[in-house]
């Protein structure tokens, strides 16, 4: 950890030195996930009558954000697909086998963005793929900027909210859940910390 | 029951009662709180129970009462759930659990209403209004008649007792509730 | 007579025997079949329900028979038997004892990863003790099918020696787990 901080350090010494300003505007980001202020929740319909609410437990990711370009920015976030969180023991360990998720096979989710654009309220739509049971697809995340500045200990941070919604048999995810449940929607909470 | 429909006039109105499906859980209490204004901190709890009673056309009727074990806080970071759980906050131990009695339901629209009860946390008991929104009804694949809600509420965590500074934003917390009842066939009171 | 002899098991172990006999094969049964189903098969739900709450009664009996064994005598290996027939024996009633706790135990495991106690066909809870170790879930539902087929094999093998026994060797091994009578009653 501390040698890939500094091997980043030095590269992104030399790449603001050759490439002078317009580097420096670029702002990096760490998700704070170690302090879990940022999550990855789902809900989806079950059976029509309620929501089956859950969440992934673990995940790590970056992402930049040039204040001047934002269209600039680029996200990348990885989910360990075994940390699937609905409150329920069994349904969670039906959720991780060969039915779904089929984690032993796929133990990593995978997001990288690939265009960003941001109007002037906040509100945003990031486009990008989704790696996911084994599956790339194209996915579309209506976001919005929560807000940025510094936090009491220290560190510059910012935050984005996002939601989409996927098709499961679109990431060859078969399993019938009925027809209310061919859909889940996300909930995205993302916080980063500003890396120096 | 009973002594509600014999001072009604005509036929006593059908009240079913339905118990919240905790076993499978299909029932989720989320709240979301600004992290300093740049993120959320959200969170849920996972173990309550409840039951509620739905009297199709006769909303006066319906009634709701859900316990929950303010212990099962949950915000994915043991540490933060710690302090959540301490006299800070919530004060689990003096105060194990948190509990809402919804009494009164208004129909405000097609399948959308207004719930109106008293929410017990942290031993101080006030009035909440959630926002309803009747999900759907029916028999499930495995026998039994299914009745569920989604629901939304903001409190003010002072309101409850709970002083600790989270800063200017964090003052009030959003609710996000579901809840799938299995229609019983013994009638509680 | 509710104490087992030296010669021949008393009727409460008898009961125990054949009870958990019994419960072993029809939760394995169970088991092997609610694997299989579907969500929205009807008896997705009550399939699980139901090896849930046998399966922890079926632990409380275990740990009863446990209990009984002891307070209760022993009955000493038949003298018609080889060395190596008394050997095996008592390896196989040590390993059958010991699948018999690390089975339901396992299964305990896997309802029990996130803390949700599991519930006893309404009747009682039994609460999640250990619950949020890395993996429990999966780790316990491997461990479970493991020990859960080799408990099966096992039993097979202990209960074809146990036929030997009665057809071929005509002694009393099958007859004093029974209540009929022995064969060579001499002291009883």
């Amino acid at each position: 950890m501390k040698q890939r901080l500094f091997v980043s350090l030095l590269l992104g010494c030399t790449l603001s030195l050759s490439a002078g300003a317009a580097w420096a505007e670029v702002e990096r980001y760490v998700i704070d996930t170690k302090n879990a202020h940022a999550f990855i929740q789902f809900k989806i319909s079950h059976l029509g009558f309620s929501w089956l609410l859950g969440r992934f437990d673990r995940f790590e990711g970056q992402f930049s954000y040039d204040p001047q370009h934002p269209a600039a920015s680029k996200v990348e976030v990885s989910i360990e697909t075994a940390s699937i969180d609905s409150n329920h023991a069994e349904r969670d360990k039906h959720l991780r086998s060969a039915d779904f998720l089929d984690v032993g096979k796929y133990p990593k989710a995978r997001f990288v963005s690939r265009s960003y654009a941001e109007q002037a309220d906040g509100k945003g739509v990031l486009e990008g793929d989704l790696t996911l049971h084994g599956v790339t697809r194209p996915v579309t995340i209506e976001t919005r900027a929560l807000g940025h500045g510094p936090d009491p200990w220290g560190g510059y941070r910012r935050g984005f909210e996002g939601t989409t919604r996927l098709v499961l048999k679109d990431f060859g995810i078969d399993y019938d859940l009925g027809p209310a449940a061919r859909e889940v929607e996300l909930f995205l909470s993302v916080e980063g910390i500003r890396q120096k | 029951m009973t002594t509600v429909a014999a001072s009604a006039s005509g036929p006593a109105p059908e009240v079913e009662q339905y118990e919240i499906d905790v076993g499978n859980m299909h029932a989720g209490i989320q709240f979301k709180i600004s992290h300093l204004g740049f993120g959320w901190m959200l969170g849920r709890f996972n173990r309550f129970s409840g039951r509620f009673a739905y009297a199709p056309g006769h909303p006066e009727l319906d009634r709701v009462e859900v316990t929950i074990d303010t212990g099962s806080i949950d915000t994915n970071h043991a540490e933060r759930d710690k302090h959540l759980r301490s006299a800070d906050f919530l004060a689990v131990e003096e105060y194990p659990q948190a509990r809402f009695v919804g009494m009164r339901y208004t129909r405000t629209a097609e399948g959308q209403g207004v719930l109106e009860g008293e929410l017990t946390l942290r031993g101080v008991t006030r009035p909440v209004r959630i926002d309803v929104r009747e999900l759907g009804h029916g028999t499930d694949p495995w026998g039994a008649f299914r009745r569920g809600f989604e629901g939304t509420t903001k409190l003010v965590l002072k309101d409850f007792g709970i002083e600790y500074d989270l800063g200017p934003m964090a003052r009030e917390v959003e609710l996000f509730l579901t809840i799938e009842g299995v229609r019983q066939t013994e009638v509680w009171r | 007579m509710l104490r087992s002899t030296r010669q021949r098991f008393g009727s409460v172990a008898i009961l125990f025997h054949w009870g958990i006999a019994l419960g072993v094969v029809a939760l394995y049964a169970l088991g092997l079949y609610m694997d299989e189903l579907e969500y929205q098969d009807p008896w997705f739900n009550s399939a699980m329900e139901l090896h849930k709450g046998l399966g922890m009664l079926l632990f409380a009996a275990i740990l009863a028979r446990w209990l009984w064994r002891l307070v209760d005598v022993q009955p000493v290996p038949l003298e018609t038997c080889s060395a190596f027939e008394q050997w095996s024996a008592r390896v196989m009633k040590a390993v059958l004892y010991l699948l018999l706790v690390l089975v339901p135990l396992s299964g305990y495991l896997i309802s029990s990863a996130e803390g949700q106690p599991i519930d006893v066909f309404g009747w009682f809870q039994v609460p999640a003790l250990i619950s949020g170790l890395p993996e429990q879930g999966d780790v316990a539902g491997e461990v479970h099918e493991f020990l859960s087929n080799l408990l099966i094999a096992l039993a097979a093998v202990h209960a074809l020696a146990a036929i030997k026994h009665h057809v071929f060797d005509h002694d009393d091994t099958l007859r004093r787990m029974t209540f009929r009578p022995l064969r060579f009653s001499s002291r009883e």
